[in-house]
């Protein structure tokens, strides 16, 4: 069952690099991981990736498989044709660091940027009384393992380095989307991340959801009811004055 | 070394797991000048990975249960080898920590009442653990992550210490590289806490990660500390088996909470066959009776299933050496034919996924494949279970680097808890600490060439081993003498390999330049390997009894009368080689004591 793996793996750093190729031996039910293991430990010890998991829980080991951004330790062997070579690429949208490691700071940026879950005046300190069914939505958007694979695929950013100063990426998104939707959450930041944060940069094509590894409807679930809620307080200016509705319609 | 970057802290926190962020926050609450290093980035530690929950007795569903409860199933889960202050603080203060999670934006799983929900766990009396999932720790870890960020707290990430400073007898800092640049940099901080996690990257059958290689246990020992119950290694019964890729990989505890059963090749739920002595009055032995459990805890016992691990990962083994084991070697968990397809999506979806994509396993409709892996160590650095400090004076410890909470054996759930639980205290006395003096300690700058002297050693070699080479032979090293199962006669031998592979690596070579280079990084873990492989291995030897996560089949009774009253401690000799010592284990008061006994 094993065979002979033909790898084309990007190796270099910010002032250039180039597709390599590596031949290792894989066996049955491997990863990609697997496989850039191998060339680290008989190939080239010094092939930078990183990695935790191996189990796609820890959102480390993000790079470009074939061009398609993807999780390699959840990428299997079996779903590509043994007789062709397999192409790893780092991650595009963010600056390499070396191989297949990139300096994914923007994202902790964007994410301290985030205003902090700030409990409501009626329940002010833990434990909280919420009901299943009201977390739930923020639940959804709480699975992200910060692979940044989204982030990566968005157009807004991906060859746009100007636009990321003002666009936190979808993300991002959904934590704003998660905070707003926590049922025990006091601050608005709606107008926020619609303003500066870019939401309105976000045309809804949808490809930060078909690259997520932990199948968070993104868009459909965070990104649009995002864009509504947006588009009702801005209209509604009544509703700034409310404390924000608990019960959201679906 | 004056060019090398320098930072000036009141406490260091080495580890941005569940316990370094929790004593960063309370560093930082404290008043302290705070900053947390970690060698991945923020928010993927290990923490990251715990799937089935924390345990707290907040009695959201049981109300019968609280502290005293959950005191009495840590201590016997542990054959009752933990220090019992430690257990007492735990049971105690976890509550608390919990909702001060939700405080900061954590969102559990609930009850029907709208309350945190607790799920079952082996060797917890009731339902205890609240958890989001089987993705428990993810939530956690994001959590401290957000509120650490939010507080302003510096951290550094991707950056690895090497070696703890001293001035005198006491902590002045400590010395590292950047991962990415291979660059060195120096902490000068007063108070230093480890929360570095475990050693399992050095048996091959594992569910650890590369980043467990004992770096604060081998730290914690260089620098004059002593490290308690290292002959327990927790072997998890149920690992992924198959594919051979993915052998090792957890399979979470939570799906025997939630129902799951082991079966054998027979499609016999062996686990009946199991019970041993010390919890047969707590443990059903008909399947009738095990099964009304789940239901109602108060008028059954619970199933064998859910004995603690040590129990569970024996009888695996003992099966599969009776050749009832599953094609690939392992035993079968079974929840497909006990629960429906949407109840196991909707609370274990991580497993789900992690067997549909890695194993092609669909486990609404077929049984896993599973066996033990390698998993926590409940050995660790010795530590004053008040205020989490070691023997050294400003080196203080908290999660799984620290030892004595959890004796012979680690209850599910009581890792979580104990990183919240001793993180905080360990920040806040580290903060303590540090205000306290009336000096600050100085950095010895000769003790910083040595360190970048050992650190670029490697590069010198020119042909010396491969790094990859020499940590694939120690992996199995300690897979086979080391394991679950020991004997004098292995445990010998892999003393003496253990020291042949310490002089082989003397001599390593590595590739390429200092630029995040995983093969010089490699090379300066498994000096930490080697000498806490070294201190397992030793203490394994010593203990001639068998408890809890130490099983030496030429000692197979459990010895009350003598090593029931002791632990040993590892400490570092003066000729760099580990020692071992007995220690009287310390007795609770009489009103604790006396939770302990039968009937309680
Ligand atoms: C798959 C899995 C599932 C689990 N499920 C559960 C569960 O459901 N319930 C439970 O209670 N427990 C569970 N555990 C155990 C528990 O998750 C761990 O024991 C716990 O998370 C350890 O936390 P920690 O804070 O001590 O260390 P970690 O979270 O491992 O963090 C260690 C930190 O130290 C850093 N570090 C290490 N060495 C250095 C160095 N030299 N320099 C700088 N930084 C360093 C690392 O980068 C990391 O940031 C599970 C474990 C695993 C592997
Ligand atoms: S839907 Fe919006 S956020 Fe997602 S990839 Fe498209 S533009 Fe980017
Ligand atoms: S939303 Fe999905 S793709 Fe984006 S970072 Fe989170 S897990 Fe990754
Ligand atoms: S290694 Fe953790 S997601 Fe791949």
């Amino acid at each position: 069952m094993g065979y002979d793996l033909k790898l084309k793996i990007w190796r270099g750093d910010s002032s250039g690099g180039q597709l390599v190729d590596y031949t290792v031996p894989v066996d049955e039910g491997e990863v990609v991981l697997d496989a850039v293991h191998h060339v680290q430990a008989m190939r080239s010890g010094d092939l930078s990736c990183r990695w935790n998991c191996k189990a796609g829980k820890c959102g480390s080991c993000s790079a470009e498989i074939n061009g398609r951004p993807r999780l390699m330790c959840m990428t299997r062997l079996s779903d590509f044709d043994p007789a062709e070579p397999i192409t790893i690429t780092p991650m595009r949208a963010f600056p390499v660091i070396k191989d297949l490691v990139t300096d994914v700071g923007f994202n902790y940026v964007k994410a301290a940027e985030v205003p902090a879950f700030t409990p409501t005046a009626e329940q002010p300190q833990a434990p909280f009384r919420m009901a299943q069914v009201d977390v739930e939505r923020s639940q959804e958007f709480r699975k992200c393992i910060e692979c940044f694979l989204c982030q990566d695929t968005c157009h807004v950013v991906r060859d746009h380095e100007e636009n990321k100063p003002a666009f936190s990426g979808p993300r991002f998104f959904i934590r704003y989307a998660e905070l707003d939707m926590h049922p025990n959450d006091a601050l608005d930041r709606k107008k926020l991340v619609q303003e500066e944060r870019g939401l309105g940069m976000c045309n809804i094509t949808k490809c930060c959801t078909e690259v997520c590894p932990e199948h968070i409807k993104i868009t459909d679930n965070g990104i649009i009811p995002m864009k509504e809620r947006v588009v009702d307080v801005k209209y509604d200016p009544i509703r700034f004055f409310r404390r924000k509705p608990k019960a959201e319609t679906r | 070394m004056s060019d090398t970057e320098r930072h000036q802290y009141d406490v260091i926190v080495v580890g941005a797991g569940g316990a370094g962020l929790r004593a960063a926050i309370a560093a930082h609450d404290a008043g302290a000048r705070t900053a947390v290093i970690c060698k991945s980035l923020l928010g993927k530690a290990h923490t990251v990975m715990a799937e089935g929950g924390i345990a707290a007795a907040m009695g959201n569903l049981w109300p019968e249960d609280n502290w005293k409860v959950h005191f009495r199933d840590t201590m016997r889960g542990g054959k009752l080898l933990n220090h019992w202050r430690m257990a007492e603080l735990h049971a105690k203060e976890a509550p608390e920590r919990v909702w001060e999670l939700e405080q900061w934006g954590a969102l559990f799983d609930r009850t029907a009442d709208g309350l945190i929900s607790q799920r079952d766990f082996g060797g917890h009396r009731y339902a205890r653990l609240a958890h989001v999932g089987d993705r428990t720790g993810l939530e956690m870890i994001r959590t401290l992550q957000q509120r650490t960020v939010a507080l302003g707290i510096d951290v550094f990430m991707e950056c690895t210490i090497t070696h703890l400073l001293k001035d005198g007898g006491a902590m002045s800092g400590a010395f590292g590289y950047w991962r990415e640049t291979g660059r060195f940099i120096v902490f000068e901080a007063p108070s230093v806490v480890l929360a570095t996690g475990g050693i399992g990257k050095s048996w091959k059958v594992t569910s650890n990660s590369w980043e467990y290689t004992g770096d604060g246990h081998a730290l914690a020992l260089r620098a004059g500390a002593g490290l308690i119950n290292m002959e327990f290694v927790q072997f998890h019964p149920t690992g992924m088996v198959w594919p051979p890729s993915v052998r090792g990989i957890l399979v979470t505890e939570s799906v025997r909470g939630d129902g799951g059963v082991l079966k054998n090749s027979d499609g016999e739920r062996f686990m009946f066959n199991y019970i041993p002595e010390f919890f047969k009055a707590e443990t059903a032995d008909t399947i009738e009776e095990a099964d009304r459990w789940y239901e109602d805890k108060k008028n059954n016992r619970r199933p064998p299933e859910l004995l603690p691990r040590d129990e569970v990962a024996r009888a695996i083994n003992s099966e599969i050496k009776a050749g009832r084991g599953s094609p690939h070697g392992g035993v079968f968990l079974d929840i497909a034919s006990r629960r429906t397809p949407e109840y196991i999506q909707k609370r274990l979806p991580s497993m789900y996924h992690q067997f549909k994509e890695l194993a092609q396993v669909d486990i609404t409709k077929d049984p896993m494949e599973i066996g033990p892996t390698c998993h926590y160590v409940m050995g660790g650095v010795e530590v004053d279970p008040d205020s989490a400090q070691s023997t050294v004076p400003g080196l203080f410890a908290a999660g799984e680097v620290a030892g004595g909470m959890h004796g012979a054996n680690r209850l599910g759930g009581n890792s979580l808890g104990d990183l919240l639980v001793f993180g905080k205290r360990a920040g806040e006395h580290a903060a303590t600490y540090a205000s306290g003096l009336a000096a600050r300690p100085a950095v010895d700058e000769a003790e910083l060439e040595r360190a970048s002297e050992e650190n670029l050693a490697p590069f010198d070699n020119e042909d010396g081993e491969n790094p990859y080479t020499v940590h694939q032979e120690l992996q199995q090293v300690m897979q086979n003498l080391v394991g679950i199962i020991r004997n004098e006669e292995e445990l010998s031998s892999a003393i003496k390999e253990i020291d042949s592979l310490r002089h082989r690596i003397a001599n390593l070579t590595v590739e390429g330049h200092r630029q995040y280079n995983p093969g010089w990084n490699l090379a300066i873990d498994l000096r930490n390997m080697l000498l806490v492989s070294e201190a397992v291995a030793k203490a394994a030897f010593e203990r001639k009894e068998s408890r809890g996560g130490h099983t030496r089949d030429d000692f197979p009774m459990t010895d009350y009368a003598y090593w029931g009253k002791r632990n040993l401690i590892c400490e570092l000799s003066s000729t760099g080689e580990v020692g071992t010592r007995e220690q009287s284990l310390p007795e609770p008061p009489p009103e604790l004591a006396e939770l302990l006994e039968e009937g309680h």
